[in-house]
């Protein structure tokens, strides 16, 4: 590993855990809208990454990299390298959906399915082949377990995942992307529809999955990167509205003694 | 401001506000005049017999049972063709086709299949159906020659109830690994099942009530009997109304009428169907 052992703000280790996400050099381009520039970088294993910066600055789209969710939009163009576990993820011979399913998402706004609690976590194992009822409530229980959702809907799991409210449908969704079982899980900023204490059990819920998954997320709200990530990326805008990465490291060095100007600049409130 | 100029205000505010109701009323004047008029001299047509015995006399006795029968089976063989057709385009146009000159052509295509003049279809339907696939003066002939009119709508619905599926319900099911078809058929289909029905009832209601196509390829004036294969020619309200009422001298005027009120009852109880099911499907998202 390039980076010397530091202790991230939650204790961990993290130069040591190995890279999980890797960015190389990477631009993307929407028509000819070059939207990032230039970003090499290198996620652990099993630890949060928090993306920050300035509205419109890419960050979203810096997310969307890393299960190629900008492939949906006409005209996306990636360059560079993008890699898990060391394999190249825009390569030709790469199957889409089999990245999605080991490289889960989590929206801005919580979309749970219009349909039943269980059917939504059970969409995900359903599409990939698993029908077997008994299996389907297995994996339904554990997935509303390590969401933290259990005990709020275990008596709802046949309603509506409409008729929860914002912040349990939040956690429903992380629920149905831990139901196919991914490594990683990115979440584009997860907590801005929701209110304080729904974003605190978001928080905690990320906490104890950074245990297990590798979590990316992408914040406007500097408290809540200080707060849970171990580490922090800095993204700005440049003349032409590309984005580029400023500054990358553990979280705790990152909002106490960051190297670059800008950075101190955003992080103690002077723009953005 | 001088009063006269406020009042000067409002009085051309009341003269619009006048004409537009005015304009409203004139507006749905037409339609409960036709349906009161039918309804006030077709009634007394309406009997049992009426509506479940053949046709005698050139029609001027007897019922128009096989004129009722001809137009439900124009209208299933026009659905069956249409709606699969119609859905499947409409998924490829929304979901799967990329933005370029094919595709455009392809949506202004459409655009003027809906303005194509309807004998036109039946002259189409005359030369394809009827003498090039040797379907003969037929049911099929007409179910298919209505039922190329009807795609118009049946694409248009269904690319319009797809287009409406939230985007975040397709990113969600995507970011959990599922196909892109697994998607659509899992998730964007359920949900834009009942526009793509209010669609496709809207369109087997308008087949009812053409006239112009299935005369040049299949409709008949009198026929002794139901039809027994798709193959049979068939009866039909809208034709049987033309002939009765423009091509048999001394037909009874109660009779014309009745069976005016029985196409309008066809006609109206399917655009009810389809508002009920637009109704329904809307609560069912607001309670949801």
């Amino acid at each position: 590993m390039k980076m010397n052992t530091v202790l991230s703000n939650n204790n961990k280790v993290i130069s040591q855990s190995k890279t999980k996400l890797r960015t190389e050099a990477v631009s993307l381009y929407y028509g000819s809208f070059q939207a990032l520039r230039n970003i090499s970088l290198e996620i652990p294993d099993r630890a949060i990454t928090a993306i920050i910066g300035p509205s419109g600055c890419g960050k979203s789209s810096f997310l969307r990299l890393f299960n190629r969710m900008n492939d949906l939009i006409a005209g996306a163009r990636v360059e560079g390298g993008v890699e898990l576990d060391g394999i190249p993820i825009y390569d030709k011979t790469i199957d889409v959906v089999e990245l999605r399913k080991r490289v889960g998402m989590v929206f801005q706004k919580p979309n749970p399915f219009p349909m039943s609690v269980f059917e939504n976590i059970a969409f995900g194992p359903r599409r990939h082949g698993k029908n077997n009822v008994g299996e389907l409530t297995d994996i339904v229980e554990r997935s509303l377990h390590q969401a933290a959702l259990w005990d709020e809907v275990e008596d709802k799991l046949g309603q509506s995942a409409l008729a929860l409210s914002g912040g349990q449908q939040q956690r429903l969704c992380i629920a149905r992307v831990l139901a196919v079982e991914p490594e990683v899980i990115l979440m584009d900023e997860p907590c801005s529809a929701l209110d304080p204490v729904a974003t605190l059990k978001i928080e905690d819920l990320m906490r104890s999955l950074a245990e297990n998954y590798t979590i990316v997320i992408v914040t406007h709200n500097m408290q809540q990167a200080a707060r849970v990530s171990d580490m922090s990326a800095f993204l700005m805008m440049e003349e032409d509205r590309a984005g580029v990465l400023v500054e990358y490291g553990p979280t705790s060095e990152l909002f106490t003694n960051p190297k670059d100007k800008r950075t101190e600049d955003y992080i103690t409130g002077r723009f953005g | 401001m001088r009063a006269g100029a406020i009042s000067k205000r409002q009085f051309s505010q009341r003269t619009a506000f006048s004409l537009l109701i005015i304009a409203t009323i004139i507006v749905v004047i037409p339609v409960f005049a036709i349906v009161l008029q039918i309804i006030i001299n077709g009634a007394s047509a309406i009997s049992g017999d009426f509506i479940t015995q053949a046709p005698s006399q050139a029609g001027k006795a007897g019922g128009i049972l096989p004129a009722i029968v001809g137009t439900f089976y124009l209208m299933l063989g026009t659905i069956l063709f249409a709606l699969p057709l119609g859905v499947m385009a409409g998924i490829y146009l929304t979901e799967y086709a990329k933005e370029n000159w094919l595709t455009k052509s392809i949506n202004l295509a459409i655009v003027n299949l809906a303005g194509v003049p309807s004998i036109v279809y039946g002259l189409f339907g005359l030369g394809v159906f009827v003498l090039l696939f040797h379907f003969g003066m037929s049911l099929l002939s007409a179910s298919l020659t209505l039922a190329c009119q009807a795609l118009a709508m049946t694409v248009t619905t269904s690319r319009e109830a797809i287009l409406a599926v939230p985007r975040e319900y397709r990113e969600g099911s995507l970011a959990v690994g599922a196909t892109r078809w697994q998607t659509i058929r899992h998730l964007v289909l359920p949900q834009a099942f009942p526009g793509i029905l209010t669609g496709a009832v809207l369109a087997m209601s308008r087949a009812a009530g053409e006239t112009a196509p299935i005369l040049v390829v299949g409709a008949a004036f009198l026929l002794p009997g139901l039809p027994q294969s798709p193959f049979d020619q068939f009866m039909a309200l809208p034709y049987h109304l033309y002939t009765v009422a423009a091509h048999v001298p001394g037909m009874p005027k109660s009779t014309i009428w009745g069976v005016a009120l029985v196409l309008l009852v066809v006609v109206l109880s399917f655009n009810v169907l389809a508002t009920i099911i637009r109704l329904r499907a809307r609560q069912r998202r607001l309670n949801a």
